[in-house]
């Protein structure tokens, strides 16, 4: 496999003529009014995507995105401006105005540059699905559409879309240090809509992962998320209202993990708790979940849709164990928080692109698997709600208070899984929740890459997942009393 | 206005200099839209600058219909040649797509003019005046406001002033061209109260105009910022009930959003609709008339073309409860065998699709003290959390926080609770509406009542 550092750097050089000459020049611009630290985020983007609708392509499309981020940080305090255009005097224009954070005036000591090749990847850059012919790409689109329609006859549309993205980043900083990375990304998305009479129900379902089209043999196949989409929505036909009120319940393995990406993930990334804006600040050592919960973000998992080989501010990513067999041990730092800290960096510095400045984000969120059983975990239920799948989530900050749109859902009555529920959330708090697990057992497992996390605007792809989890009681919104 | 693609080159020029190349390499029909603008943020936080944001940035869109067949393709990347063979690879990439009879331009007697769009209010030269300094003291001034409206707040997420200066262009291959520039100014506060047990109870605030004198005083938006931390100190979760719910405007107007997502000819064609057989049927109680109109000067949803370069017009959706109509693009309007209501949204990157432009919920003559009056109990909405809709069936279920209503009184706030109904029976059991619009982003809606629905909790 190629070093995606090497390949970013080359590829910067030879295309726009991006080498330590001008990132040194630039950052010496970026620091010339007195900042503490400055870096440069150059990044080349290609998407494309086929959209697929009636059992035909509905239309193509391609993005190229490019251009320079720059961030002066003066203390807490960032300066920050960017420009679309290579030119090296529109990116001296954009340094300038970056280094206004500062009031000063001084010559910035020279910048000896460093590129910096730690030789490791978590992704193969050489087969990008960018790379396939669009036939290719069309006859996975066509098999998920069969798949669909002969999975039940009241399927009556199949919308998909395949899309590709390949990244090169290039990040300059005025330590000395240049990382780049390639990083390649796919996602497959099926919507199927099960028509009976007047009753539509619609259901969605999608993955992906840093990889090429070896994703639809070595993970699944397009025929597969097509029938699940046709699965959950011919269930919904049939679902019932679900139940008001608080009751325990079970989450089922994998996607599950969105629970902990909203209910713990947010409150425990470095900038929250530097402001102490978060419910978890200051809680660094404390008990804050019932002893049976590990909690881990983990940007190193091979192929995985939230995993990194560097964050966008060029630290490595890392596995980072953010909660303990119950007790608080860490938050994901970015740079600037991990100064105010006085702890290292945990590779958790994440952008979307070059028009925006890092914070800290979570990459692939897990919690570790326990002894119990799935079956054992669902027999020890009187009556109770199964979650299986889920369509978001969101969570408030500051105090913890989450919701969950659950999609495939259903009723456990005297320990045995029943009658799928519609329209379920489920909503509480996030520490409140993880101080009521009282089950985990032994069946963990990565969700298929399909979740993007958002905040202040921001949309970074991420991975979660989950063993299954028995809560003792949350509030389950539903519709019946 | 002076924000210009590049040195001498406005957005109208390159929008026609790309359909120019996309023509000379073999496009039938295609049209460009090109978004140019500078923007600026700055956030102040406990009195100091933490973030200062600035930068220009141009994008282009080109679509190409071939043979029915579709291409779309975005580009920054705007040098001479580079343009040339973006062109051309759009061309190209349309191959892929299969011949969709449906697929094309308007009709070009449909088209508007970008000459109505002065007097549309949707640029202000005082917010392209506006200096570095002052952006910072109307931050500040938001800022400290919040920190002393009340002793309880005891920290902020900070206040952030943010500004856009825009123009727009769209050409397409059969002789519509329009541009118009744009401006934007938005002032956003979060405040946050220390509650017991360490919880925190954050209250945001926000005034978002297209010119500077329709912003929201800054010390009042971090007043009410605080007022609203402030007034959820001690929330509680109550019992699971059915009873009268109160959505505030604010919130009433995330129920706008959701109607009109499910009132475009893309979902009917989809079948992803619960409206869909329902056009000129009773919808909603008569207390309600919902329109969609992109003539409301100095709105965010305000434009004098549409996406496609149709004209845009005032659509009523709902009409004293009657659901009088979808709101179509081109495709989906030859798709369903209607016209175009010149509603046709459009990105850089996608083709065009319709969606709302400035939604109105009218308002009505209560008194929002009134609307309470009469419930012995029920559920105040000021937050709503998840994206509990479903819009082929209109099932709706939703995290919530506010207050409880007793014997027609807010008596404690509330939070970690969830409403849950179905659109269609919440807007036939709207029983009030207020005389209170209050308009937020491209929408605007007074408070209304609806007769039950279930709450969650305890």
């Amino acid at each position: 496999m190629s070093d995606p550092a090497l390949a970013a750097l080359q590829f910067f050089r030879d295309r726009f003529a991006i080498d330590p000459s001008v990132t040194s020049s630039l950052l010496s611009v970026a620091l010339s009014r007195g900042g503490d630290f400055a870096e440069l985020y150059f990044e080349h983007r290609t998407n494309s995507a086929i959209m697929w609708e009636d059992q035909r392509v509905k239309s193509a499309t391609r993005t190229v995105s490019q251009g320079l981020g720059i961030r002066v940080v003066r203390g807490d305090a960032i300066g920050y401006a960017y420009t679309e255009s290579f030119e090296f005097d529109a990116m001296r224009r954009a340094a300038e105005t970056a280094a206004r954070i500062s009031a000063g005036e001084r010559t910035a000591p020279p910048i000896d540059a460093t590129p910096f090749l730690s030789g490791v990847t978590y992704y193969d850059i050489d087969h990008p699905l960018v790379a396939e012919p669009a036939a290719a790409k069309v006859a996975l689109l066509e098999r998920a559409d069969r798949a669909a329609r002969s999975y039940d006859p009241s399927i009556a549309r199949l919308d998909a879309s395949i899309g590709d993205e390949l990244k090169y980043i290039l990040i300059a900083r005025s330590d000395g240090k240049i990382v780049g990375d390639v990083q390649p990304l796919i996602r497959f998305n099926v919507s199927a809509l099960s028509q009976r009479g007047e009753s539509r129900q619609v259901a969605r379902q999608g993955g992906g992962g840093r990889m090429g089209i070896e994703y639809f043999e070595r993970v699944t196949t397009p025929e597969e998320l097509a029938r699940e989409a046709a699965r959950q929505a011919v269930l919904q036909q049939d679902a019932a209202e679900a139940p008001a009120g608080t009751l325990p319940v079970v989450l089922a393995a994998g996607d599950s993990g969105v629970l902990l990406h909203e209910a713990v993930g947010h409150g425990l990334e470095a900038d929250f708790n530097r402001k102490g804006t978060s419910n978890y600040t200051g809680r660094i050592g404390q008990a804050v979940a019932s002893p049976l919960v590990t909690v881990v973000d983990d940007g190193t998992i091979a192929s995985s849709r939230g995993s990194i080989n560097v964050d966008d501010e060029g630290n490595p990513s890392g596995r980072n164990v953010l909660i303990e067999n119950g007790v608080l041990r860490a938050y994901l730092q970015d740079e600037i928080s991990a100064r105010h800290f006085g702890v290292a960096p945990s590779g958790s510095g994440r952008r979307q692109s070059f028009k925006d400045y890092v914070m800290p984000r979570m990459t692939n969120t897990f919690m570790l698997p326990g002894e119990d059983t799935p079956e054992d975990i669902i027999r020890s239920v009187d009556r109770g709600i199964y979650a299986v799948s889920y369509s978001g989530g969101q969570v408030n900050i500051s105090n913890g208070d989450f919701v969950f749109s659950v999609t495939e859902a259903y009723l456990i009555e005297n320990g045995r899984v029943t009658a799928p529920l519609k329209n379920v959330m489920l909503i509480g708090n996030g520490p409140d929740v993880l101080s009521k697990v009282t089950r985990v057992a032994n069946d963990y497992r990565l969700s298929d890459g399909r979740w993007t996390c958002g905040k202040d605007g921001q949309s970074v792809p991420v991975g979660v997942g989950m063993p299954t989890v028995l809560v003792s009681g949350i509030t389950v919104g539903g519709t019946k009393l | 206005m002076t924000a210009r693609a590049a040195e001498g080159v406005s957005a109208l020029d390159i929008a026609r200099r790309a359909v120019q190349l996309a023509r000379r390499a073999g496009a039938e029909q295609c049209d460009a839209i090109v978004v140019a603008g500078s923007e600026s943020t700055v956030t102040v936080r406990l009195g100091d600058i933490e973030k200062l944001i600035e930068a220009g940035s141009i994008g282009l869109g080109l679509r190409v219909i071939q043979g029915g067949r579709t291409a779309i393709c975005a580009t920054s990347d705007l040098a001479p040649d580079a343009l040339e063979r973006f062109a051309a690879e759009t061309v190209e990439l349309a191959a892929i797509s299969a011949p969709d009879e449906y697929a094309g331009l308007p009709d070009p007697a449909l088209f508007g003019s970008a000459r109505d769009a002065a007097a549309l209010g949707l640029y202000d030269e005082r917010i392209e005046a506006l200096s570095p300094d002052e952006k910072i003291r109307l931050a500040r001034e938001c800022e400290a406001a919040a920190l002393a409206a009340d002793r309880r707040i005891t920290n902020t997420d900070g206040a952030t002033l943010s500004t856009r200066v825009g123009e727009v262009a769209l050409v397409n291959s059969l002789g519509f061209e329009g541009s118009y520039p744009a401006t934007s100014i938005s002032l956003v506060a979060e405040a946050i109260a220390d509650d017991a047990e360490g919880k925190k109870r954050p209250g945001y605030w926000f005034s978002a105009e297209r010119s500077l004198s329709r912003l929201g005083d800054p010390a009042e938006v971090g007043r009410i910022a605080a007022r609203r931390a402030v007034d959820q100190l001690g929330a509680r979760k109550p019992a699971t009930a059915r009873v009268p719910v109160v959505f505030e405007p604010m919130m009433a107007v995330s129920l706008l959003g959701h109607l009109a997502a499910c009132a475009t000819g893309d979902a009917l064609y989809r079948g992803a609709t619960f409206l869909a057989g329902r056009e000129g049927q009773a919808l909603a109680s008569p207390l309600v008339t919902i329109v969609d109109d992109p003539l409301l000067p100095g709105r965010f949803g305000t434009r004098p073309f549409d996406g496609e370069g149709v004209a845009a017009r005032r659509n009523v959706l709902v009409q004293a409860g009657r659901f009088e109509g979808f709101l179509f693009d081109c495709y989906t309007a030859r798709r369903l065998g209607r016209a175009t209501t010149g509603s046709a949204a459009r990105g850089l990157e996608s083709a065009p699709a319709p969606s709302s432009s400035n939604l109105v919920l009218e308002p009505g003559s209560l008194d929002p003290a009134d609307i309470l009056r009469g419930i012995p109990q029920g559920l105040y909405v000021t937050a709503l959390m998840g994206a509990g809709f479903n819009p082929a069936t209109g099932d709706y279920s939703r995290g919530a926080a506010g207050f409880w209503i007793e014997d027609g009184q807010l008596a404690y706030p509330v939070s970690e609770v969830n409403v849950s109904g179905n659109l269609a029976q919440m807007l036939a059991d709207i029983d009030a509406v207020g005389s209170d619009l209050a308009w937020f982003g491209a929408a605007a809606a007074p408070t209304i009542r609806i007769r039950e629905m279930t709450v969650s909790g305890r």
